[in-house]
């Protein structure tokens, strides 16, 4: 007996929105218990005050530190060479096999599982070039990481502005480093943009590399040489070795929220952007 | 004049440096780990479940095995409630929702992986242990806990992916008396098949790559698991267990698993843009 | 800009840095935190890691002195050993677990993995889940020396966790596990086991009645004039070890 496809579909249907149902109320239930046990113990003096006790009492403060200072640095290396790198392969290179092996290469950088990064960087950086564990060892690590996330979306990004517009620059008698910064870099900002934060996002939640690169030293890092733990790796301190699990769902909640804040941020200044340029 | 060639070698500079940074962690982690497959052998390195490093036995067996029973166990859990959730999200839902959901998607995918590895060791770890057995730390917990890691990314490019398909072929199914679900199952599917294969590939390879929330509640333990409530020690828990006091051949043989990992996030990436680039 | 070890920078030759075992950890840093409440423009930075990695980093230099809960072996003799403190390894059941004795030969076997169910040591039966520490711990070295000799092995199918916090956060939540940890850590939420009939107490420790005992040491390459020494100095001094007695070890110094 053949079922009526208009009736077989309010099972498939059925079926297909309780296992929506159950995933989100997997993922609505990981928000909320961090929310729950969490956002209570967000308060400015925890925000403010320095861990004491190995992290038992105190705030998080060095930790919010030492997490702005190696993200920043990360950044600070990894932007300017990603997006360079992408206007060159697709502004100043034909398309060719050379690229696309580049673009692959890329690829499957991005996907190289971070701990692979953390050996790495512990070897080069902390050990043979004896930067120890510190700000810079993080921030360097990390940047490498980042770096064919930024290529990538960076490329992707000024692909996608039509050629035309380069032509029509072209037969104004605009120069080729002229046509990029007036024209085809803003159009792809938005993209850029989108690449670059979520690079930021990628920083605060990575574990693997950083505690072995930047280490774990409690106190407010202060020159590139001081170790420092971030917020991820802190979090993770805590609540393996159950040292405080308010202040281990304290720490994640302000990660969730630093993570909220930057979506919104990067959502808010795409929208400005692409309203200004296109 | 002048000035566009210097911006074009400065661009080129930068281009070099990034493609060499790049070479330079290949290059690096291959000339580390080489020799130690070549002194042990890629056959002992690969099928040898021994691995006691300090006493010179480097077998990885097991953590093969581990990693990728997990990363299965890992799929098996994520792809259908990936790909129902995407279904429902795209097809099914209105617009509002869909606003809705996305930015709450992006949200969970930047939640940091020891925030869920926690979650599952406070909630997850003591229901499989009271629940089914062993010590709660396993393969499962593994599993279930890299599956729910994984799902807002495969949601998401599923998404993408299911959006991208033209309207029209959906209008052009129902006009031809076909159901929704019809429509879904024999239209648009197979037309966002690649984004949906890029989408689960994607997954995977972050479910392999996945360190610090797998040594959280998968156990550790060396052996290789008989059930799916064994704990298990995946490639990744390895390197990240032993890199801090590893030196000599020990060293090598983390750079020689890291090679392991690399080459399967290489095959991984292939076999991606060989299904992308049939379309 | 050139810089060797954590922490050192040409502007701020004041920091000092210390890496290593998990279980000198929490004592370092109440040393630490004492050191620079008296010394208020010294920094001391404290890394976890494990024996065995602070060893290598005192060895390489990206530690200033490495922290070790085992004694050095011949590779390692080369460097510069300052006994801080004796600890006692506690071997730790969950507060459920009416567990309260184990001889050392009992102990040897269940960590073969030749004795694997509470029944067989007199309780109602269930798998014994075991829990080890990975192979750079000092604590595990040293619980291999004391407890497991050269012939036995640690079962390849225990659970491995990579700090004695980790392995008291099992313990405690789990009511079938079993597995070691310094003796400081011990809180309420699980059980030291008296082994042979001895608990580990400070005063077992001290009078050695209780067998489990292994040093605390802190490693470097050398020991230059400056703040590192000026660090060791307060540890080795009355206030450092009364510090260190208070918290529950047995100093070096009498």
């Amino acid at each position: 007996m053949r079922l009526d496809p208009r009736i077989f579909q309010v099972f498939v249907k059925a079926g297909l929105w309780l296992l929506t149902g159950f995933t989100l109320l997997i993922l609505v239930f990981i928000i909320v218990t961090i929310s729950i046990k969490g956002l209570p113990q967000v308060t400015p003096s925890f925000l403010l005050q320095e861990p004491h006790d190995m992290g038992r009492t105190g705030g998080i403060f060095s930790t919010i530190v030492a997490t702005a200072y190696i993200t920043l640095l990360a950044i600070l290396l990894a932007s300017p060479l990603g997006v360079g790198s992408a206007i060159y392969l697709t502004e100043y290179t034909r398309e060719g096999w050379i690229t696309r092996i580049i673009r692959f290469g890329a690829e499957c950088l991005a996907g190289v599982p971070s701990i692979i990064l953390g050996l790495f960087g512990f070897v080069l950086f902390v050990m043979k070039l004896g930067f120890g564990w510190s700000i810079l060892s993080g921030g360097l690590s990390l940047a490498i990481m980042l770096l064919p996330i930024i290529i990538r979306t960076s490329e992707e990004a000024i692909k996608a502005v039509p050629p035309e517009y380069r032509l029509v620059c072209f037969s104004l008698g605009l120069s080729k480093w002229q046509t990029i910064t007036r024209i085809v870099l803003p159009c792809a900002l938005p993209g850029i943009t989108t690449g670059i934060m979520l690079s930021v996002g990628r920083s605060l939640g990575e574990t693997a590399v950083l505690l072995f690169t930047a280490g774990a030293a409690l106190r407010t890092p202060v020159s590139l040489f001081d170790s420092g733990r971030t917020m991820a790796v802190h979090f993770y301190i805590l609540a393996r070795e159950g040292i405080s699990m308010p202040n281990a769902y304290g720490t994640a909640a302000i990660l969730m929220i630093s993570i909220l804040l930057i979506n919104v941020v990067a959502y808010s200044l795409m929208q400005r952007l692409m309203k200004r340029y296109t | 004049m002048k000035k566009e060639a210097f911006i074009e070698r400065v661009l080129l500079f930068l281009a070099l440096s990034s493609i060499s940074t790049l070479l330079l962690i290949t290059v690096f982690i291959f000339l580390e780990g080489l020799p130690l497959m070549a002194h042990v052998g890629l056959k002992k390195f690969l099928l040898s479940s021994h691995w006691a490093p300090t006493k010179g036995h480097f077998g990885i067996l097991a953590m093969i095995i581990s990693s990728i029973l997990v990363t299965l166990g890992a799929m098996v859990l994520g792809v259908p409630l990936g790909l129902a959730c995407a279904i429902v999200l795209a097809e099914f839902s209105p617009e509002k929702v869909k606003t809705l959901l996305k930015p709450t998607l992006e949200l969970l995918a930047g939640i940091p992986s020891v925030v869920y590895g926690f979650l599952g060791v406070v909630w997850l770890v003591p229901l499989i242990r009271d629940h089914l057995g062993g010590p709660g730390l396993s393969l499962l917990a593994g599993a279930i806990i890299l599956g729910i890691m994984i799902l807002p990314t495969i949601i998401s490019i599923s998404i993408d992916a299911l959006s991208a398909v033209p309207d029209l072929y959906r209008d052009g199914s129902i006009a031809l008396g076909a159901t929704e679900w019809q429509t879904v199952r024999r239209v648009v599917l197979p037309a966002a098949r690649s984004g949906i294969i890029t989408a689960i590939i994607l997954g995977m390879g972050r479910a392999v790559g996945e360190t610090m929330a797998v040594i959280m509640v998968a156990g550790n333990a060396l052996k290789i698991p008989h059930s799916i409530l064994d704990p298990v020690r995946t490639l990744t828990s390895n390197i990240a267990l032993e890199l801090a006091y590893a030196s000599g051949r020990h060293r090598e043989a983390l750079f020689a698993t890291g090679i392991v990992l690399f080459v399967i996030i290489v095959i991984l990436n292939l076999t991606a843009t060989f299904i992308t680039r049939r379309r | 800009m050139f810089v060797l070890g954590c922490g050192r920078s040409p502007k701020k030759a004041l920091v000092i840095c210390v890496a290593g075992s998990t279980s000198v950890q929490p004592y370092a840093e109440k040393l630490a935190e004492e050191y620079m409440r008296r010394h208020k423009e010294v920094r001391i930075d404290i890394q976890g890691g494990g024996s065995s990695a602070g060893v290598y980093a005192a060895k390489q230099g990206a530690a200033d002195l490495g922290a070790s809960s085992r004694e050095l072996v011949e590779t390692e003799r080369d460097l510069l050993e300052i006994p801080i403190a004796y600890d006692g390894i506690a071997i730790i059941v969950n507060w459920r677990n009416s567990l309260e004795n184990l001889s050392l030969p009992q102990i040897r076997l269940i960590y073969q993995g030749k004795i694997t169910d509470w029944a067989e040591l007199g309780l109602p039966p269930h798998p014994i889940h075991l829990i080890t520490r990975e192979e750079g711990s000092g604590t595990r070295n040293a619980f291999e020396e004391l407890v497991m000799g050269k012939e036995a092995e640690i079962t390849a199918a225990a659970l491995v966790q990579d700090s004695n916090g980790a392995v008291r956060e099992i313990v405690a939540n789990d009511p079938y596990a079993l597995g070691y940890i310094s003796m400081g850590l011990v809180e309420p939420r699980v059980r030291a086991v008296a082994v042979d009939g001895v608990l580990p107490t400070r005063e077992n420790v001290k009078n050695r009645n209780y067998k489990l005992v292994r040093r605390f040491l802190l490693v470097a390459r050398e020991l230059k004039p400056g703040p590192c020494q000026d660090f060791v100095n307060f540890i080795l001094s009355p206030q450092g070890q009364g510090l260190l007695e208070a918290e529950g070890l047995v100093g070096v110094v009498d």
